[in-house]
């Protein structure tokens, strides 16, 4: 037992599964039954879908349980640990047990995510023993000049993972050739875009991949001073990195002359940002550092030029941060083999809404979405038809099912109408309405519209309008082209990434499922049957019991019919509302 | 509307847009509020460039909301001006001018809980509770507010209750969730 390490993954999602409770069960019962193994904690290792994990690393193997509630606490430890004896129907993966669920595992590349649920996120020497620092280490033994790491990090062919899909190497070289006695490097972890979590996930199980990442890039572009731009929704993310930057600054990576470079100093800080998603654009994120409100500016110049208080910055986003130090180590060329002609590397997707496994997945770019949602995640949830997939969030677009071989690089992904982004990718089945998906993100990029450009002020919310009208059953002719004619313009009249991308989820579902628009106008139907308003709510009389709780809910008294006696809804006083259908313990209300 | 109102008037009406209406608490201050809470908040950031959002963090840190007299303080002791202030506070989502319920329940309106449906389950909360998204509970329990992720997207839906999620929510689940902390709240 003495060689016996249990690990268990405590990221947000982990945490919010019940891991906590899983971590203190496996403590309290080593304590008590005075056991001699280690236990020992982690991030996310992706596998969402059977959190909370529990990794068991013996003599004989390494043991992935999934699921790990205190029953089976208990049951790991009793046959597991004490009696050295697995337990095949809790394994999700091992290399003793074939697991149904190995086909998640395989497929993915992971360059982004190599340390995320492998190493302790809060030990600088677990990262250091997975060839961590070893990068920066390179440059300073080898003498690299600032000049050779661009053209690697060209050679590597990595693309700005925030969405955006830019060159890294060259948008270093900018911020390099600029000449300033002070230049800033800024890693963007405002994650914003719901629906996605890569970066979370990366900044809570490898906080020290990225702060190299933004050392390396310090040394490249000659800046002194770092800042991490992260959301205040993640406090374990940010808790982690203050952690990592205070060992990286005890060790000596992060101060003056570092790594025996003469004359390289770099220091980071972190700013939290307080609730706004237009900060993930690079101007409104230096503005909000600055302490104004986060409203974009008008490029040229680009922050390469004159970025935070009007010195060169470089900002890159927390994926492309973590590629950086596996690049430098590994070799461009090592990284270049991956991905297409265009698109190199690997890229991390969200995988969430209606499909089996969902999670985080790393794979090589040029994948097809149907391997990603069939191979990978396990298909549809339930007996449902697969329908569309939204990547990209809501400056992205629905790719319907008839695309899904669509490859995953940023050229085929663009010709759909929907954007790569920074890596949602949320699954729809039939049951999904595309009407209300588009309203939905509309009415979050409406709220979410910084009010500069009145394109983007005026026009979301009048697009929101339209949407909400047809979703509720009011509906126009001429509503869909009134659509176009907004999208069109709110595109060509914004001054940032927000307003240009924000018509992107009405114009792809318009594309692609312009029949479902009109079969809310001219039909006043939703085909998915999710829009309440444009719904029946009749009784099933077979399973009513007359339990009176609908009747009791309805808000305008339309139901009645006596105590255990079947009830009727009255369609002339129906307000739509749904509650009935909510209440009902009987699945006795039927939608069509 | 506007354009019938004389200028006097036209301020008037444009000052009673943007300031937000005192609530008790805030009448009952400056005496509510201990202003000397934010002495170490205040030495740390004073002489810092970019000072004004991590002061304003701060002081919410501090008294759960921001209140005018902070507002104040942080004016008087670092000269920062206040329309920029109330200019930011009202831009960032995080940020509150009126003091919350004890617990804030956070309903994770992102796309993956949308798509599994989450709004149903927000109506159902906020129809038990009888208040409106955003507000609290007359009892000064509960505040419900929508947020657009919560990045535990493979567990949703999802809501937040101070730092605890609960995940795979169904509407019964959820109320049931909230009338227990109420009711083990108010005895």
């Amino acid at each position: 037992m003495g060689n016996t390490k249990v690990i268990v993954g405590l990221g947000s999602c982990g945490i919010a599964a019940g891991a906590n409770k899983t971590y203190n069960e496996f403590q309290r019962i080593m304590t008590t039954d005075k056991l001699g193994f280690e236990l020992k904690k982690t991030s996310c290792i992706g596998m969402c879908y059977r959190e909370p994990l529990v990794e068991i690393i013996d003599d004989s193997g390494t043991y992935l349980y999934g699921e790990v509630n205190l029953e089976r606490v208990e049951d790991i430890i009793d046959k597991h640990i004490k009696k050295f004896s697995p337990i095949p129907e809790y394994i999700v993966q091992s290399d003793k047990y074939p697991s149904k669920d190995q086909a998640f595992f395989d497929g993915q590349v992971k360059i982004s995510l190599r340390n995320c649920g492998h190493i302790d996120p809060e030990s600088i020497e677990e990262y250091e023993a997975r060839d961590g620092y070893e990068a920066i280490r390179k440059i300073a033994r080898e003498k690299l000049s600032p000049e050779s790491v661009i053209q690697q990090v060209l050679d590597s062919g990595i693309r700005g993972r925030g969405g955006g899909g830019f060159p890294t190497g060259l948008k270093w070289r900018f911020a390099h050739n600029n000449q300033s006695d002070k230049k800033y490097v800024i890693c963007n972890a405002d994650e914003g875009d719901p629906g996605a979590f890569m970066d979370r996930s990366i900044l809570e199980g490898d906080p020290h991949g990225v702060l190299e990442g933004m050392i390396i890039c310090g040394y490249t572009i000659g800046a002194s001073e770092g800042y991490i731009y992260c959301r205040a929704e993640y406090p374990l993310a940010i808790k982690r990195l203050n952690l990592a930057i205070k060992q990286a600054r005890e060790k000596g990576y992060l101060g003056k002359n570092l790594f025996g470079i003469k004359g390289f100093h770099f220091d980071l800080k972190i700013k939290e940002g307080a609730g706004a998603f237009v900060c993930g654009e690079e101007t409104a994120l230096i503005a909000s550092i600055e302490g104004a409100r986060g409203m974009p500016r008008r490029r040229p110049p680009f922050p390469a030029e004159a970025g935070l208080w009007k010195h060169p910055t470089n900002i890159n986003n927390v994926e492309t941060f973590i590629n950086i130090p596996w690049i430098i180590h590994q070799g461009p060329q090592a990284y270049a083999q991956y991905g297409t002609e265009k698109s190199k590397g690997t890229k991390v997707f969200a995988l969430t809404g209606k499909i089996r496994h969902g999670g985080l997945v790393e794979v090589p770019m040029g994948i097809t979405i149907k391997d990603i949602i069939y191979k990978l995640g396990g298909g549809i949830t339930g007996d449902n038809k697969f329908k569309a997939v939204q990547l990209g969030g809501p400056s992205g677009g629905c790719i319907p099912e008839y695309l899904s071989h669509t490859r995953v690089d940023y050229e085929s992904v663009n010709a759909t109408g929907a954007i790569m982004g920074s890596g949602g990718m949320v699954v729809m089945d039939e049951t999904t309405c595309v009407v209300d998906i588009a309203k939905f993100f509309l009415d979050f990029t409406q709220k979410e519209s910084c009010g500069k450009c009145t394109f983007c002020r005026l026009g979301t919310k009048r697009m929101l309008e339209i949407l909400t009208r047809i979703t509720e059953g009011e509906g126009r002719e001429g509503d869909i082209e009134m659509l176009e004619q907004l999208a069109e313009t709110i595109k060509d009249s914004s001054l940032c990434g927000l307003g240009q991308t924000a018509p992107n989820p009405v114009l792809t579902t318009l594309k692609y499922f312009r029949d479902e628009y009109e079969a809310h106008i001219r039909d006043r139907k939703c085909p998915a049957l999710s829009c309440k308003k444009l719904l029946t709510y009749t009784v099933i009389e077979e399973k009513c019991t007359g339990c009176t709780v609908c009747a009791k809910g309805c808000p305008v008294d339309a139901i009645e019919g006596e105590r255990k006696q079947i009830h009727h809804i009255d369609q002339d006083l129906c307000i739509q509302c749904g509650v009935c259908y909510t209440r009902c313990k009987f699945d006795a209300i039927k939608l069509s | 509307m506007y354009y019938c109102l004389e200028k006097r008037q036209f301020t008037e009406f444009m000052r009673i847009q943007r300031i937000q209406p005192a609530t008790p608490q805030q009448e009952a201050s400056p005496e509510s509020v201990d202003l000397t809470l934010m002495d170490d908040l205040l030495e740390k950031y004073k002489n810092q460039k970019g000072n004004l959002i991590p002061l304003l963090q701060g002081a919410q840190d501090i008294y759960g909301y921001l209140p005018k007299a902070a507002f104040e303080r942080i004016h008087r002791v670092t000269g920062l001006e206040l329309n920029e202030m109330y200019g930011v506070a009202t831009f960032y989502a995080q940020f509150r001018l009126e003091p919350a319920g004890k617990y804030i329940v956070k309903m994770c309106h992102g796309t993956a809980c949308h798509v599994q449906n989450v709004t149903a389950i927000t109506d159902e909360i906020l129809d038990t509770l009888g208040i409106k998204d955003g507000e609290t509970t007359s009892d000064g329990i509960l505040t419900i507010e929508t947020v657009a992720c919560l990045g535990c997207c493979s567990l949703a839906p999802v809501m937040m209750i101070g730092d605890e999620t609960y995940g795979k929510l169904t509407p019964k689940e959820a109320v049931r969730i909230i009338k227990e902390l109420r009711r083990s709240e108010n005895g």
